[in-house]
């Protein structure tokens, strides 16, 4: 017993004690938490958007956010103009989903979710191979001053301490808030949005009413495509335009576990409960096991409430219990 | 006209069930194993058997041990590469702590740590199937790959982190480390594939085998009819997961010679895992054939610029073949879902047939 009070003292105590001795970084720790589990929160969205509407689970998400985020560099690069740059990528993006849609989507209708999965997982090789090919595999500068974000940041005096908000970060979650309510708008009041639910619902009787399945999923598909766009253009600001983030975009995975495949706020909370659980164990706990943590704990917590909820926080009850 | 069937009679129980019926499959497996452990090592150059053998073979391994859980048991998971680790790791520990203990021995032990490992994490699977479970897959893949990094006890406090192959000697005769030679090499890891193809197509088709494919095919339908989807589910686990920790062991001690962490990344998960589509999911073959596409086809495309003297870079070609190896497995998902195997199916039966392909 002697011997084990030190251990749970590390565990248990410890922490919160160093968290209530310096209250201004726990702050910050949690800020950049919070902004990463935007990101996180981000590419999730995108998932759930095609999630919900073609029961695909799009493993691409992740290397469409890099592609569009190099399109849209190459492009300026190339002496275009940032905001005609913006237009032409989303006009790519676009492209891009009608012709995933025609090429792929079209001729899998109907198939086990897994096939698909293991399609998109296909789609991804491609995308990679081709945006190396054309873009080269070097890290790019994202052009976030050229679109009107401010790259300063603020400072916030509080406890003693200093707290750092960079402006970028504030920006990246204004507009993921206002594109999430921009979507819950866009899916519960107008004719497409409602559309999509009903192809969610069931592709049969939403065909039978007469919504042509092929138009939504392009339509779906593209506004993935925009939400990976701003997902890049976020991500880049913070670090550079690299394939790395399509490692780092698995954890949206996580992310839907918690929340749920099939719901947009679930995907908020989710991404913010990954972002800031993952900084906090970091800090805080991660010394204990030698640093490094944050690779695995998104999805160790997927793991455990799997056990407990596998239909996520706001997900529909439906999953196949075996 | 070929591969006709005709005249070869069973007159005993034992004959109608063998491995292989038809007289003209029996002849043709003689002949590629003959060519496979008597030609090869003689004819072969060192880089062939050291560069291409020798990892195709340890990929059909790997991708025998996936397509087990994935193929036949339904089971989807990310999450090969950590198994595959977990295998080579276990294999380091156990040659430096028993240094005399055969390496045989220590090579097929090594696999039951990681049949271990996956239980574990199949555990999982008991309540959630599909996307669900590769993500569970994927947390292990994540979590293990960490220890690998962390946990310094598992590559003996190495400075650069990495566990280097000691030489081990097999009658005399150096079968690990840099001394031995690829031919050497070449025939163990050979031997071991193919008792180990023998043993996996015999469990496939007895009892075990086939409760795995009634889960896939109907869990409920199976539960009723007498499997029970714990054991079913565990042992289709465990069964794969030995392979792909074997699989590992010998990707390091075989080949490679020394690895670091990134040799078990999430990219080797979804490279046997193409391998495992593109062969065919539920084919003993296709693993073979998958494995030999995968990896023989970016060598054979690096190797096309300096043939016609054009200026492409590596890095180009390899852009390239991800791009065609993205496209193939988008292509067969679409046009043939059970893979190259069942192309080659399709060709026995063309051949039967031949020249009179209506004269069924």
């Amino acid at each position: 017993m002697e011997a084990l009070m030190p251990a749970l003292d590390a565990v248990f105590l410890a922490p919160f004690r160093d968290m209530v001795s310096l209250p201004d970084f726990l702050i910050q720790v949690i800020w950049e938490g919070f902004v990463s589990g935007i990101l996180y929160a981000l590419i999730a969205l995108g998932f759930v958007l095609i999630y919900k509407a073609s029961a695909v689970f799009n493993f691409a998400q992740g290397i469409m956010v890099v592609f569009a985020a190099l399109v849209l560099v190459s492009l300026f690069d190339m002496g275009v103009p940032a905001w005609i740059a913006l237009i032409l990528t989303i006009g790519v993006m676009g492209i891009l989903a009608l012709t995933i849609e025609r090429v792929v989507l079209r001729k899998l209708v109907n198939q086990h979710e897994a096939i698909l999965l293991m399609a998109t997982i296909g789609l991804t090789l491609v995308l990679k191979g081709a945006g190396q090919l054309v873009f080269g595999g070097e890290p790019k500068t994202m052009i976030t001053e050229e679109l009107g974000f401010s790259t300063g940041s603020s400072d916030w005096e509080v406890f003693d301490g200093i707290v750092i908000f960079q402006h970028i970060d504030i920006a990246a979650a204004v507009i993921a808030i206002v594109m999430v309510a921009a979507l819950g708008v866009f899916f519960s009041k107008t004719r497409i949005g409602r559309a999509l639910r009903a192809v969610a619902d069931d592709h049969q009787a939403a065909l039978s009413v007469g919504i042509s399945l092929n138009q939504i999923w392009a339509i779906v598909w593209f506004a993935s495509g925009i939400v990976a766009l701003v997902t890049g253009i976020m991500w880049g600001a913070r670090s550079d335009v690299s394939f790395a983030l399509e490692i780092i975009a698995l954890k949206a995975l996580a992310v839907l576990i918690l929340g749920g495949f099939t719901s947009i706020p679930g995907a908020i909370v989710g991404g913010l409960i990954v972002g800031i659980g993952e900084k906090l164990f970091e800090v805080y706990w991660g010394p204990l096991f030698g640093g490094g943590v944050e690779a695995w704990f998104a999805y160790v917590l997927a793991l455990i409430f799997l056990l407990f909820r596998p239909q996520g926080m706001f997900g529909e009850r439906h999953i196949e219990r075996v | 006209m070929f591969y006709r069937e005709a005249g070869q009679f069973k007159t005993t129980y034992a004959d109608d069930q063998a491995l292989l019926p038809i007289a003209q499959d029996r002849v043709g497996l003689i002949i590629v194993l003959a060519i496979a452990f008597l030609v090869l090592p003689i004819v072969a150059s060192d880089f062939f058997l050291s560069s291409i053998m020798i990892p195709f073979l340890v990929f059909a391994l790997a991708a025998i041990g996936l397509n087990i859980l994935m193929g036949y048991a339904g089971q989807l998971s990310l999450g090969t590469g950590a198994f595959m680790g977990v295998g080579a790791y276990s294999c380091y520990k156990l040659t430096t702590i028993f240094p005399d203990l055969n390496i045989l021995i220590v090579l097929l032990l090594s696999g039951f740590f990681s049949a271990g490992v996956g239980v574990v994490f199949g555990l999982p699977s008991l309540r959630i199937k599909g996307l669900y479970l590769a993500i569970t897959t994927l947390a292990a893949q994540f979590f293990l790959e960490w220890c690998f990094i962390r946990v310094g006890w598992l590559y003996n406090y190495n400075d650069s982190g990495a566990i280097e192959v000691p030489q081990r000697e097999l009658f005399g005769l150096a079968v690990t480390g840099p001394h031995a030679t690829p031919e050497t090499r070449y025939l163990i890891i050979l031997t071991i594939v193919a008792v180990m193809t023998l043993v996996a197509a015999n469990v496939l088709r007895g009892r075990i085998g086939r409760s795995w494919m009634m889960i896939r095919d109907m869990d409920i339908a199976a539960e009723l009819m007498g499997v029970r989807p714990l054991y079913a589910k565990l042992s289709a686990f465990a069964f794969s997961s030995y392979y792909c920790g074997v699989a590992g062991a010998l990707m390091v001690f075989m080949w490679l010679g020394s690895a670091e962490v990134e040799a078990f990344d999430i990219n080797h998960s979804f490279l046997v895992l193409f391998m495992v589509i593109i062969g065919g999911m539920g084919s003993l073959t296709g693993c073979f054939m998958g494995a030999a596409f995968i990896w023989v086809l970016p060598v054979i495309l690096r190797a096309i610029p300096p043939a016609f003297e054009l200026d492409i870079l590596a890095a180009t070609m390899e852009h390239i073949s991800s791009i065609i190896i993205g496209a193939l497995i988008i292509f067969f998902l679409i046009v043939e879902p059970h893979g190259l195997a069942r192309l080659w199916r399709v060709g026995k039966e063309k051949l039967r047939t031949w020249p009179f392909p209506y004269a069924t």
